[in-house]
């Protein structure tokens, strides 16, 4: 039988019965009533509570830390400082980790830990974290990026060389790497362009701001063995990450995942679990961290704040020549932004036959970014969509069609290198043009902005079973975290395979015992991948299927065919036999043949790139600079929708955080280095009367990798956010903005320059 | 953090002993909603938590000959689906309205409000505004005092030890009169005033402004009863050169720190179109009453 | 050793009794003493509304009371939404039709904040609702389908 990888089995003119309803998620019933269990949610009998003690200092060499006093109080049953993890190399992938999870030669940032406490209870755990005394040696701390480039910048760690450094190679610096991306001569491109603009933007750094607070609960046992309950979006990446900084061999650490209470990234990486595993370990009892908010700022990853050049040109029919950048991207105190998917997303979609682009990654005082959906990538499209829409605007040309003169067709070939197959950017384009919102007139006032987004959508390694339990029903197994909704697509996607109602399925997610490695779920990739492997796996129980029919009506295994499900003679001819359903062989054989299930595991590949446009309305306040989002609609290419409304809501969900991050989330630190706004109020999330109704228009070009032709559809929905907000104001004020967030104070002041250039619309 | 104690007594006196025994580790407790938080945050350390909610009538509202007069811990809940109330003090309501959610109102008081003495407090500017006297108790005996002479500064208040605020008495409404609170965040709600500013006036038959108190919030170390800001409105007919006179003085008034929830620049700036709206509602309101 | 104090307390119709430290939360001992999980802690500082319950009728941020006040109190919380398991509320249903959950851990606080309303308020406007519910912070949905699904059961209830 050919791998779902070879034979998707895409049909598109198949009557599909399952796919493309809406039925209610089989995880629902007991998020409503208060039945699931997230991270914080479950408890082990003589449980010790664990607490982390923060750095408060941006930048110090850690010179002492006494934890006597705290181990003398009572209660106390385990401290754990830097001395109880496994030294590794600085530099290195598990030495940067163990450093980030807690502090070892230098606390790098507010909030790294550097110490934590076992105790019986809440309270006792919180006065013996008063009660370590750390010598702390402070340092010149510096945290915006660009500042630590210059020469002169305190170091964060004496051993980084810019990797890819054109000059300077062994300097000590915080500039991790230097690369360059390139196609075509961006030069002659420029030369042949009528109309060139540049402009420079910035970005800071917000944080995925998911409602549940990270936490573990960690049993080491006396034989070595650890099992380790906690909301993440990668168990099986936290087994192997845990077993490297703390040498435990993967199969003695198991991990099971609870209900993810929101991650968008940011559960991608641990922070408390190898301190709770120490922590159980020295004290001999389960120990549970659960993150405070404040710890959630100050200690968990935020996204890359940006600070960029964007320089594009075009000739006056439209056609971009050339396009330019040069990028800087904050990390944290360790190397690991992910930014190099920005070079290889941020003008993909375009055809651009000549681009040239530089980007930096810079360590800085700040806490370890983490990923974000699309990461790295919505704070540059707010940049480069901004000068789309100005050459649009200086060659009077309507923004969509000037996009569409320039939007890449099937076939084309990435600067990343992939070829696409069928893509659906143009036909998204089209279905803004004729949207209602498009061809409404924009109310007084207000400003309209459109933008568009790419995301290369994600497969990768994915192992899950299938089981036919005796009465025909169907379990499956999944590795790949849930983060909302996966489970009732993946059902239906075995459901329709099987050809049978999507009730009859259930999907749990198993620990990191119970199957092969499965890769983060991230990058759009899990609905996708664990679907791929699932069908294949309904695949192979249909085989067997078939082959226990044949057996039983003693005839050749091609007479037998699986239709609806069922499984029939082939023809006439093979005989006259009753049909049978898998509920029928199961209940005939399972006991004498064994059960049937179907496992597979792959490297998923073929992920289609998606695309969306949005179209915002803003209204801006002349007086105050504040920004209401009047109207918004999404107009994404998904493939296929599995289950519509769980799509829509990827979409509005995405759309909103990037409305946030475009108007007001931002960390903000004082002279100190330290973190002043780490708290919901201050850090200002968008709240249910900020923003309006999210309309979607799904577009529907099918990816044929896929059996169902799905793509990907989580990351998607951020990437244009921003920058349609930001076209959108503007619109409205007369000057686009340039950073983000576009926060009162910024837009009022932007309008004061627009009324004193003249060009205020108001 | 050893003996924190929770006390609830049920009389003023027996209140006010007990903080003024406890001395600066003593903590009145209405809502919670900023003490709590503090807590949490561990930026208090309390010893004794004395929880008000118990004394009789420190959680309702009364009215006598127009005067209103209601507990000083409240809930802005129960002060917002009181008709007579609202409708006779809505600045004070849009103030109330402001604090936090539903959930937060559900606890959160004017008391608390503004003896949480929070130079961005929502309800104060509003009280100011209203002319509204503190009824306060304390081991000498109870006092009287208008709110805008309680808050010295962010934290600090003039209540001396073992004192509260029992209740707040707002004076009768004179007829075309009107009030109105209106502040300026990022958000549109669970946000904290970058600038808040508080009208109260009141016109004759004429339509000219007889009387009229102006407060702002968030653009100084307290919350200010801006004089000059009331003196450009009366005696006019609060007409646009009216208003942006006012808006000025308002300006003038500032003495704004930069911080996390906005510059000093902005907050001087819009303090003047904040002023001048909420004087434009309050305006509405006096010529309806 | 801090002396705990004895309470007594009503949930959702239930008698409970446990022992606090003075300066605990509710949610804390909600879910922590008396292991009713269905309650979240999402800041414990009043701003996201995970924690909301209903305290003698009022609905309160969980996190900004302390435990010791509940003494005698009648709370009700997201696990006694639903009295017989087979019959839930119109709001979880349509929570569960409409989609407007995600991760589902803002769902708990939001259904306890929407029922409070739609007991004051049958027939709120989206704006009603927008308000209402902003001290319940989702960071997954949006709020598109929180709405939808919340205007959705406000028909339903009034047509009884
Ligand atoms: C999420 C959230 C959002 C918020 N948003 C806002 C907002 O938008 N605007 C705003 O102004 N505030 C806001 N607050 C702050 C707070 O809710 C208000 O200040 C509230 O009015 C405090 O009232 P309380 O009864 O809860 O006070 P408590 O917390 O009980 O007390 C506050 C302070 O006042 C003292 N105190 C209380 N009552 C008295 C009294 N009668 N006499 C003497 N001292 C007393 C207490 O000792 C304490 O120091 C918010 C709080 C939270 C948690
Ligand atoms: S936990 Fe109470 S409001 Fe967030
Ligand atoms: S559904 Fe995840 S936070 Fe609301």
């Amino acid at each position: 039988m050919a791998s779902i990888l070879e034979e998707s089995g895409f049909n598109p003119s198949a009557d599909l019965k399952v796919v493309g309803t809406n039925p209610v998620k089989h995880d629902g019933l007991d998020k409503v009533t208060g039945r699931a269990k997230f991270g914080a949610d479950a408890f082990l009998p003589g449980m010790l509570v664990g607490k982390i003690l923060r750095s408060p200092h941006a930048h110090a060499i850690i010179k002492s830390i006494d934890t006597s006093k705290a181990e003398a109080l009572p209660g106390v049953k385990a401290v754990v400082t830097r001395d109880d993890f496994p030294e590794k190399a600085p530099g290195s992938g598990p030495g940067d980790m163990t450093r980030n999870v807690m502090a070892r030669e230098k606390a790098l940032y507010d909030g790294h830990p550097v110490a934590a406490i076992a105790a019986t209870s809440e309270r006792v755990a919180k006065k013996a974290l008063k009660l370590i005394e750390v010598e702390y040696e402070i340092l010149p701390h510096v945290i915006d990026p660009v500042e630590a480039m210059k020469p002169g910048a305190p170091i964060l760690h004496d051993y980084i060389r810019t990797k890819g450094a054109v000059e300077n190679e062994d300097a000590q610096t915080n500039v991790t790497e230097r690369m360059v991306t390139q196609l075509g001569d961006a030069d002659a491109g420029f030369e042949d362009a009528d109309i060139i603009v540049e402009r420079s933007f910035d970005s800071a750094p917000m944080h995925q701001g998911y409602i549940e607070p990270q936490a573990c609960i960690a049993d080491y046992s006396e034989d070595g063995q650890v099992e380790v309950w906690c909301c993440t979006q990668a168990p099986f990446v936290y087994r192997d990450r845990l077993s490297a900084i703390l040498d435990i061999d993967c199969n003695k650490i198991n991990v099971q995942q609870s209900e993810l209470g929101g991650g968008f990234g940011g559960k991608t990486g641990f922070y408390g679990e190898p301190i709770a595993i120490l922590l159980s370990k020295k004290a001999s009892a389960a120990v549970k961290i659960v993150l405070s908010r404040i710890e959630v700022f100050r200690g968990t990853g935020p996204v890359s704040g940006t600070s960029y050049t964007i320089k594009m040109g075009c000739k006056k029919d439209g056609t971009i020549t050339a396009a330019q950048a040069n990028m800087v991207f904050q990390s944290g105190p360790y190397a690991g932004s992910m930014y190099f998917n920005a070079p290889n997303a941020m003008f993909t979609r375009y055809d651009i036959k000549n681009v040239d682009i530089v980007a930096y990654e810079v360590l800085s005082n700040r806490q370890k970014v983490a990923s974000f959906r699309a990461p790295c990538v919505p704070q540059i499209v707010f940049g480069v969509e901004g000068v789309v829409d100005e050459m649009a605007r200086k060659i009077k040309m309507d923004p969509i069609d000037f996009r569409l003169k320039n939007a890449c067709e099937d076939g084309h070939t990435t600067i990343y290198g992939d070829t696409w197959g069928p893509i659906g950017f143009i036909e998204t384009l089209k279905q803004a043009k004729a949207s209602d919102h498009y061809n409404t007139p924009v109310k007084p006032g207000e400003g309209r902005g459109i933008s568009t987004g790419f995301w290369f959508n994600r497969g990768g390694e994915t192992a899950a079973s299938l089981n036919l339990a005796p009465d025909g029903t169907v379990t499956i197994a999944i590795g790949t975290a849930d983060v909302a909704g996966s489970r009732i697509s993946i059902s239906m996607m075995a459901a329709e395979e099987l050809g049978i109602p999507v009730d009859q399925v259930r999907v749990k997610m198993v620990d990191t015992n119970s199957l092969g490695f499965n890769r983060v779920t991230a990058g759009s990739r899990t609905t996708f991948s664990v679907g791929m492997v699932i069908v294949d796996s309904a695949r192979k129980c249909i085989a067997e299927l078939r082959r226990r029919a044949a057996e039983a009506w003693d005839v050749p295994e091609d007479g037998v065919i699986f239709e609806d499900g069922m499984v029939r003679p082939a023809s006439a001819n093979v005989g006259d036999f009753e049909p049978m359903s898998i509920a029928d062989i199961c209940k005939k054989t399972t006991m004498s043949h064994g059960a049937i299930s179907g496992h597979t595991e792959m490297n998923v590949t073929g992920a289609g790139p998606g695309f969306a446009v949005n179209i915002v309305d803003v209204k801006v306040d002349e007086n105050t600079g504040r920004t209401d989002v009047t109207r918004y609609t999404v107009i994404q290419d998904v493939g296929k929708a599995i289950h519509p409304q769980q799509v829509e809501g990827q979409i509005q969900g995405g759309a909103i955080q990037g409305v946030g991050w475009a108007l007001n989330e931002e960390y903000i630190y004082g002279e100190d280095g330290r973190l002043q706004n780490a708290g919901f109020l201050d850090y200002r999330m968008p709240v249910a009367s900020d923003v309006p109704m999210v309309d979607t228009i799904m577009v529907e070009v099918p990816n044929p990798a896929h059996p169902f032709g799905l793509r990907g559809v989580g990351e998607v929905p951020v990437v244009p956010t921003m920058a349609a907000v930001g076209n959108a104001v503007g619109d409205a004020i007369g000057i686009r903005p340039t950073s983000l967030p576009m926060s009162p104070p910024k837009l009022l002041a932007i309008i004061e320059q627009a009324k004193a250039e003249g060009v205020y619309k108001g | 953090m050893d003996d924190l104690r929770y006390e609830a007594p049920d009389s003023p006196d027996a209140a006010s002993s007990m903080l003024a025994e406890a001395g600066a580790g003593g903590r009145v407790f209405a809502g919670g909603t900023d003490v709590m938080v503090q807590i949490h945050a561990e930026l208090i350390d309390p010893d004794v938590i004395v929880d008000i909610k118990k004394i009789p009538g420190i959680m309702s509202i009364s009215e006598s000959g127009g005067a209103y007069t209601f507990g000083a811990a409240t809930a802005g809940m129960v002060l917002m689906a009181h008709e007579g109330f609202a409708s006779t003090w809505p600045g004070i309501i849009d103030g109330v309205a402001l604090i936090g959610s539903i959930q937060v109102k559900g606890r959160a008081s004017v008391g608390g409000n503004v003896c949480n003495a929070s130079p961005a407090a929502d309800s104060t500017p509003a009280m100011i505004a209203a002319g509204a006297i503190c009824n306060i108790v304390g081991p000498n005996g109870s006092r009287e005092a208008p709110v805008e002479d309680i808050v010295t500064g962010p934290g600090k208040t003039s209540l001396a030890a073992g004192e509260f605020i029992l209740s707040f008495t707002m004076p009768a409404r004179a007829p075309h009169s009107g009030d109105a609170y209106l502040r300026l965040t990022p958000r549109t709600e669970m946000d904290i005033a970058v600038v808040g500013a508080g009208v109260n006036l009141t016109l004759d038959d004429a339509g000219t402004c007889t009387a009229a108190r102006v407060s702002l919030g968030a653009v100084a170390p307290t919350p200010l009863l801006v004089a000059e800001a009331a003196d450009a409105l009366i005696g006019t007919k609060v007409d646009e050169a009216a208003l942006a006179k006012m808006g000025e003085a308002c300006s003038a008034a500032c003495n704004p720190i930069s911080d996390k929830r906005g510059t000093k620049e902005y907050r001087i700036k819009t303090a003047s179109v904040i002023a001048q709206r909420a004087a434009q509602i309050a305006l509405e309101r006096a010529r309806e009453n | 050793m801090t002396k705990r104090s004895h309470i007594s307390l009503s949930v959702n119709g239930d008698e409970y009794e446990c022992l606090c430290e003075p300066d605990q939360s509710l949610v804390d001992v909600l879910r922590n003493e008396l292991e009713l999980t269905g309650t979240k802690e999402g800041c414990s500082t009043g701003d996201c509304g995970a924690c909301s319950i209903r305290l003698d009728g009022d609905l309160v941020c969980s996190c900004l009371v302390l435990a010791v006040e509940a003494e005698g109190k009648e709370i009700e919380t997201i696990e006694g939404m639903t009295p017989k398991s087979d019959e839930l509320h119109p709001l979880q249903r349509h929570f569960l039709e409409i989609n407007g959950l995600q991760c589902g851990i803002c769902t708990p606080g939001i259904l306890v904040a929407a029922k409070a309303l739609l007991e004051k308020n049958p027939d709120p406007t989206e704006t009603e609702i927008r308000f209402w519910l902003a001290g319940n912070l989702c960071r997954c949905t949006g709020y598109d389908k929180i709405i939808r699904s919340v205007q959705a059961a406000a028909e339903e209830m009034r047509k009884g």
